[in-house]
């Protein structure tokens, strides 16, 4: 609300006496009270007191305030949102690690300190045969140092034996005392829960950006009077601040102006230039497709490839084989790095009012980000359950390629994740240092009309998703790869807020904070919806690997719940079977969209209501000026 | 929000020239401190406007301001101040030739100090366009005062329903 301080300014300094008459006024107040009534209000005093000291308290212990405060203070809180959101994900994933490893690991590793017993899975006759037959490379002995680099870049070796990765947890029950602790179920729910926890979280901080976007459009009403005579934060001391408001008045005038424009352009526009610009628009958006499709198919080869050629494990040459591995990554990295560009320069034919143009151009990159992790985990599962000629009939999976072929998904999540980090550490090094080198020191004119990198606040945020989305869907596969997700935000924090400082320049068109907002969550809820689909696929459709892991005795991860439903008593387990039959189901779904549909309409009531009273104020108004002003005459 | 006792703004108004102030303001004395001196208090420094203020506030109108200009100053500029004593001092504040009308130079200037001189000639005339277009009420082609009243009137209740 500061921007609304109409010729208002915040004196440094303030009076320190009180009112005169205050103190006595309290006093005489309380007298006239009973005793407990008396008492009721110093307790509450006291209580509204202590609150609001811990919030103060508490409030220093907020990761990152003062760092975050003096960021919106010199670059706006476009840029202060988009590290707000990054302190947001480290804690969120810190949480999950928690979660996962309180449940999952903490038990295993107690209990092979001998505290408490634990029976290992025991495995039904039927699946003793080549389906169980699994041998990590683990610690080999004497080997080359450079394989335990090679093991740490690509989750293999040692690693995989680690309890990173889902072939660690053998173990079927920890027995404590006489109860018996069901490690598998743990294992599923703690992986519904960390899902869960995820989408509620994000709806809970999207509600505040949705809010505000729900009620308040854009104004039509007077524009540019507003930001003429009523633009300017009579609050501003700071240069930097006062810098920030100038561009972005500036910025807010000319994107007006420039909307004018077009808006009477395309009113003008003939028949016959609406059909060009139609069929203009189908045969960019099919070239858009094509390159997509080009895309996706090129990352197809390339996992299969690598899969194919990466579980030769005699191959020697060390670079070779890191390079195999690493190429679905360092693929999708190319083509999240070309699209953009490729979108970009495209969209200027398409001739859309600059608001959409972003908004079209964000859309295409969210979609070949999100869409390049599905093309990729798709052409493992192909891998994984190509059933020809019978290499699956025994395990109803590829067993010989992939004995655990869990933790060769878990493995894929990790190089991404990784190949991810190092890029991001990599291109301020190798790019932008050296930009900002020869931009300060080196003046010749083609340098200079080069200038500093701009601070892409979308770029930056899409990148940050993409990661997230990695590690959402990572996680059942590598219990602990949230870990390594906090540590990678945590350092990207300090780079990212590094490279604004000093080698990055900010965007030249301010964004502003609520919509900002808004659309990074909802980025991120369509990230993680689209990881329930490879997570869901993973636990229901495709047999669990019958050689490592906690579902061993089960045909699919998610055999568990029915299993352990059937231990319950028989009235608590018809009801629950009675809930996930259709029978339940479909009205239940039918309630839901009614429901949905309420509220709906509910807000459509509410906003129309708001704008109702906004015109009634201002007609009020209008009309109490006017009799002021024949009274005064 | 905050108020401010007299005696704190006597305290800034005399560290701004502690040699030509007097401690003692019972004798009425006739000290006026120039513009530029004002105009580089850390409240004011970074107003496009401010040169603007410290001019409608001073009474020979050359941007000198009296002590008691000074307290007029502030006054309007806190929070107390009634909203319509405001709207009379800005409508002086954006009226930079005083002929008491907002014509379109006067807002080519004000959207000049706003954007820094970073808009086009075309775009200022264009905004000077929409702004009289959206304002004037009487149709003479400039804002008078109850154009400008009632535009603001508009304007803060309208961000106020935010």
């Amino acid at each position: 609300m500061r921007e609304l301080a109409l010729f208002e300014l915040n004196c440094v300094c303030y009076c320190s006496h009180p009112p005169e008459g205050c103190k006595d006024f309290q006093q005489a107040d309380t007298e006239h009270l009973s005793r407990w009534k008396r008492w009721k209000r110093t307790s509450s005093k006291s209580l509204k007191k202590a609150l609001s000291e811990v919030k103060g308290f508490s409030s220093y212990l907020v990761l990152w305030r003062h760092d975050i405060h003096s960021i919106e203070g010199k670059f706006g809180t476009g840029i202060q949102s988009y590290f707000s959101f990054l302190r947001f994900l480290v804690l969120l994933n810190f949480i999950i690690f928690i979660l996962m490893f309180s449940f999952i690991t903490l038990p295993i590793i107690i209990s092979k300190y001998g505290i408490f017993n634990n029976t290992i899975v025991n495995i039904s006759p039927k699946y003793i045969d080549n389906c169980t037959i699994y041998e990590p490379s683990g610690n080999k002995g004497l080997v080359y140092f450079y394989t335990y680099l090679q093991d740490l870049l690509s989750g293999t070796g040692i690693l995989e034996v680690t309890s990173l990765f889902y072939g660690y947890y053998t173990i079927d029950a920890i027995w404590i005392s006489t109860m018996r602790y069901n490690l598998p179920l743990a294992y599923l729910l703690a992986t519904f829960a960390y899902l869960a926890l995820s989408l509620l979280w994000i709806i809970k901080r999207s509600v505040e950006g949705f809010k505000q976007n729900l009620v308040h459009d854009a104004d039509p009403f007077q524009s540019y009077c507003n930001k003429v005579f009523a633009g300017w934060d009579f609050c501003i001391t700071d240069p930097n601040a006062a810098r920030l408001k100038h561009r972005s008045l500036q910025c807010e005038l000319q994107t007006d102006l420039q909307e004018e424009k077009l808006k009477q352009k395309i009113a003008e526009r003939t028949m016959k230039e609406k059909l060009r610009i139609y069929s203009l628009r189908i045969f960019i958006n099919i070239i858009v497709l094509a390159i997509l499709s080009g895309f996706f198919y090129s990352i197809y080869r390339v996992t299969v490839f690598s899969q194919e050629n990466s579980n030769d494990v005699d191959n020697a040459n060390f670079q070779a084989n890191l390079l195999v591995q690493y190429l679905p990554s360092m693929v999708i990295t190319l083509a999240n790095f070309i699209g953009p560009l490729i979108f970009s320069f495209l969209i200027r034919f398409e001739d859309y009012t600059p608001a959409f143009e972003i908004k079209m151009t964000l859309l295409r990159c969210v979609f070949l980000r999100l869409a390049n992790i599905g093309v990729l985990l798709f052409s493992l599962w192909s891998q994984i359950s190509d059933c020809g000629t019978d290499k699956c009939k025994p395990c109803g999976y590829n067993y010989k390629l992939y004995p655990c072929w869990e933790s060769d998904v878990g493995q894929e999540m990790y190089k991404l994740m990784i190949f991810d980090f190092i890029v991001i550490l990599a291109v301020p090094l190798f790019v932008d240092f050296p930009r900002m080198l020869l931009v300060t020191h080196c003046s010749c004119k083609l340098v200079q009309w080069f200038g500093l990198q701009e601070f892409g606040i979308s770029d930056s945020v899409l990148e940050i998703i993409y990661g997230q989305t990695i590690c959402w869907i990572g996680t059942f596969f590598a219990p602990l790869l949230p870990a390594i997700a906090t540590i990678k935000y945590f350092v990207i924090f300090y780079i990212k807020k590094i490279c604004l400082k000093h080698t990055r320049k900010p965007a030249a068109r301010p964004i502003r904070a609520s919509s900002s907002n808004f659309f990074f969550l909802l980025v991120l809820l369509i990230g993680l919806i689209l990881a329930f689909i490879p997570v869901g696929v993973s636990i229901a459709r495709i047999p669990s690997s019958k050689a490592c892991g906690p579902f061993r005795n089960f045909n699919t991860s998610w055999e568990v719940i029915p299993d352990t439903i059937v231990t319950f008593p028989t009235g608590l387990q018809q009801v629950l079977f009675g809930m996930a039959s259709e029978a339940f189901a479909v009205p239940f779904f039918m309630i839901i969209c009614i429901i949905m549909f309420y509220f709906t309409a509910l807000a459509r009531a509410h906003k129309r209501v708001v704008e109702q009273l906004r015109e009634q104020l201002v007609l009020h108004g209008f009309t109490f000026q006017e009799m002021l002003m024949c009274d005064l005459a | 929000g905050v108020t401010f006792c007299p005696k704190e703004l006597h305290g800034r108004y005399y560290e701004m020239a502690p040699n030509v102030v007097p401690m003692d303001y019972t004798k009425d004395p006739d000290v006026k401190l120039p513009m530029q001196l004002i105009i580089n208090m850390p409240e004011l420094k970074e107003n496009p406007f401010k040169e603007r203020i410290v001019e409608s506030f001073s009474e020979d109108g050359e941007g000198s301001l009296s002590f008691n200009d000074f307290v007029d100053m502030f006054s309007v500029l806190s929070e107390m101040a009634p909203r319509e004593l405001k709207a009379i001092y800005a409508f002086k504040i954006y009226d930079f030739n005083t002929d008491n009308f907002i014509c379109k130079a006067d807002l080519e200037k004000t959207l000049n100090k706003l954007t820094r001189e970073e808009l086009t000639a075309e775009e200022i005339t264009l905004v000077c366009e929409k702004v009289i277009e959206e304002a004037d009420m009487d149709g003479d082609g400039k804002l008078g005062y109850a154009d400008f009243e009632n535009m603001i009137s508009k304007a803060v209740l309208h961000l106020q329903i935010r």
